[in-house]
């Protein structure tokens, strides 16, 4: 871009002494050079740290439950139900007189164990499967996409049910269901995206060094996936976090009285009519941060794509 | 060391076999190269010199190609080694530079560790030597401040520099034979000279030698030992670069010496392109491929293929009316003298 003769030195100046205002407008940057804004800087913006910030927060609160002031999120009868919003109860209290707000925060490792690690799963199994469909290509191809277009075909609810009947309804069951229902879309996203790096010139030029296909596949074209693989990815724990709260709500997920996201909200909704709250809460948990993991994982998408012309 | 010559390739013949038939991208090459000595591949697009280098390699898609003859490097059949043997030759042995810097250079990956990559791999060096030796080979290939270009990615090199960077990885195992294609095509004309004489000094000093692949014969005149000018796949020309331009006898090897633009011609001059497109490789027409767009074809080129005859020692020319000996060079030394005068 830089080396480009057509490209005016005026441009540059104007940028550089309206940096603000060109930062925050493309039409003004569009305005000077019509073929090609001189240069527009890459950021991830505001929204995106507020997200990463309370992503961060609730992976805190989570972690950190046990050592933090909160009620014990099974106790039965310590208090009286339906209790609204006060400064004992900063959320209240649901019909079994249970603290919200600790059920909340308890309720949060659930969802956030289930969506981190199906996808992290998922990442691992379907990335590296991915890359060999993508990389290798011909049987490897014909075999991987015939895999994943059988588990994207499969019923998920039936898969699910199957699992939890026979293996048992528990944390690590969910989370592997997920998991394994997770392989099939990202395997696909992977090997797109292999594919446009497999039969690059600098592939090439490795080969003609020597390079084993395990080297190129690891050092030369996992680099170039990884960025974009890991910003999907983090759309995807919401995508998950979500299931997991389908599935509690049609009790599903973890049994109770373990709390869940899900599972607070189907038990509110038996009382939705006597006090909203109770449903709310855990609700509003799950919305903010699914919306806020997405609102990441979509800027994060954006900040990595390869600008070839850019380049 | 086996005393015979570096490379010896016999009726190479690499055809991509398609929905329409066989593409004969190259059909029936032979040459020799001997040790530290440079092989010009000359021809236009589509003539087969790209398939040519990569085959000699061993380079090409593992699906509908089918390549037949003999690459013999050293004494060894390259046609006839596993895909693990051939890549213990393919970056210590040969190496390869390519036409486009920015796209040989993988983007996301920092300079250092592409240079270092192959000297793990083929002489087991440890890191911190393989560094040292990556400054080394960064200096000696005219980068300046060759430690901080280490950590740089290829996006924050120019284009002369990032070709310095391939050339630099291509020598990192010390290669006896380098094969350059096209290496100069993606850069500005000004950086050409350069990447051309660093390619030169490189391997004066490392006694390497080189096939020189190009659509320029101007890049090859004053670079190369020997020149093979190509067309539709197959050798048309052959001789040592000085008496290729002294005696050029192929119409085709003429045609490209008279397209090229010199500084002696009268402004305005139009420049002399060669008509019409090279002939399609899956049906190439019936003689000399070059009939169709040749000034000097007549009947019997359109009907016979012309066989590579001797014109003296090491030339060998493939045409039935060729140009008269010296005629190409006096036809360019009278059009000087004419400015001149």
């Amino acid at each position: 871009m830089r080396d480009s003769p057509s490209e005016p030195r005026l441009t540059e100046a104007v940028v550089a002494a309206a940096a603000p205002v060109a930062a925050a407008s493309g039409a003004l940057n569009g305005a000077v050079a019509p073929a090609e804004p001189a240069f527009v800087a890459r950021r991830l913006g505001v929204g995106f740290w507020i997200s990463i910030v309370w992503v961060g927060l609730v992976i805190l609160v989570a972690v950190a439950a046990g050592v933090l002031p909160l009620q014990d999120p099974l106790a039965i009868g310590d208090n009286a139900p339906r209790l609204g919003p006060s400064t004992a109860h900063l959320l209240g209290t649901d019909e079994l007189g249970r603290d919200l707000l600790a059920r909340v925060v308890y309720g949060s490792r659930t969802s956030l164990i289930v969506g981190f690690s199906s996808i992290a799963f998922g990442i691992t199994v379907g990335g590296s499967l991915g890359l060999i469909a993508g990389y290798f290509g011909g049987r490897w191809d014909a075999a991987i996409n015939g895999i994943s277009t059988i588990l994207l075909a499969f019923p998920v609810l039936i898969f699910l049910l199957t699992i939890v009947t026979f293996l048992g309804q528990n944390l690590f069951n969910v989370a592997l269901t997920l998991g394994i229902l997770s392989v099939a879309p990202i395997a696909r996203i992977i090997r797109a995206n292999t594919l446009a790096y497999a039969n690059r010139e600098f592939v090439l030029a490795a080969r003609a060094l020597g390079a084993r296909s395990r080297r190129i596949l690891i050092r030369e074209i996992l680099p170039n996936v990884l960025p974009s693989a890991l910003a999907f990815s983090l759309v995807a724990v919401a995508v998950v976090i979500v299931a997991e709260g389908a599935l509690s709500f049609l009790g599903l997920s973890v049994r109770p009285p373990t709390p869940t996201w899900g599972g607070m909200i189907a038990e509110g909704g038996q009382v939705l009519a006597q006090d909203a709250l109770v449903a709310l809460w855990p609700a509003l948990a799950m919305f903010v941060t699914v919306m806020a993991l997405n609102f990441a994982g979509d800027r994060l998408q954006v900040y990595f794509e390869v600008r070839e012309g850019g380049l | 060391m086996s005393g015979g010559p570096l490379l010896e390739v016999t009726d190479l013949r690499t055809h991509f076999l398609t929905s329409r038939g066989a593409v004969r991208a190259v059909d029936g090459v032979s040459f020799t190269l001997e040790r530290g000595r440079t092989l010009g591949v000359v021809g236009e697009s589509g003539s087969g010199k790209t398939v040519l280098a990569r085959s000699i390699m061993g380079l090409l898609p593992a699906h509908n190609v089918k390549r037949d003859g003999e690459v013999v490097y050293e004494g060894r059949r390259l046609t006839g080694l596993a895909p693990s043997e051939l890549r213990e030759i393919w970056g210590a042995e040969i190496s390869m530079v390519f036409q486009d810097p920015m796209t040989s250079l993988n983007p996301v990956v920092r300079i250092g560790r592409q240079i270092t990559e192959t000297m793990h791999f083929h002489l087991g060096l440890p890191d911190r030597e393989a560094r040292s030796r990556a400054v080394e080979l960064l200096r000696s290939v005219g980068i300046p401040e060759p430690e901080r270009r280490l950590r740089a990615y290829p996006h924050e090199l120019s284009g002369g520099m990032r070709q310095r960077v391939t050339i630099a990885i291509a020598l990192a195992c010390g290669p006896k034979l380098l094969l350059a294609d096209e290496p100069t095509t993606a850069l500005d004309v000004t950086v050409q000279a350069q990447i051309l004489s660093l390619l030169g000094r490189q391997q004066r000093e490392r006694f390497m030698a080189m096939i020189l692949v190009t659509h320029d014969l101007g890049v090859v005149a004053g670079r190369t030992d020997e020149i093979v000018v190509m067309y539709a796949g197959r050798v048309v020309e052959r001789a040592p670069t000085t008496v290729l331009f002294s005696d050029m006898r192929m119409r085709y090897t003429q045609a490209l010496f008279r397209s090229i633009p010199r500084i002696t011609d009268p402004g305005h001059r139009r420049l002399q392109a060669i008509g019409g497109r090279p002939p399609d490789l899956v049906a190439p027409p019936r003689g000399c491929s070059f009939a169709p767009r040749c000034r000097y074809a007549r009947e019997r080129c359109h009907v016979e293929e012309p066989p590579l005859t001797d014109a003296g020692p090491g030339h060998a020319y493939a045409c039935w009316y060729p140009a008269e000996p010296g005629e190409v060079a006096a036809e360019a030394a009278s059009a000087a003298r004419e400015v001149a005068g």
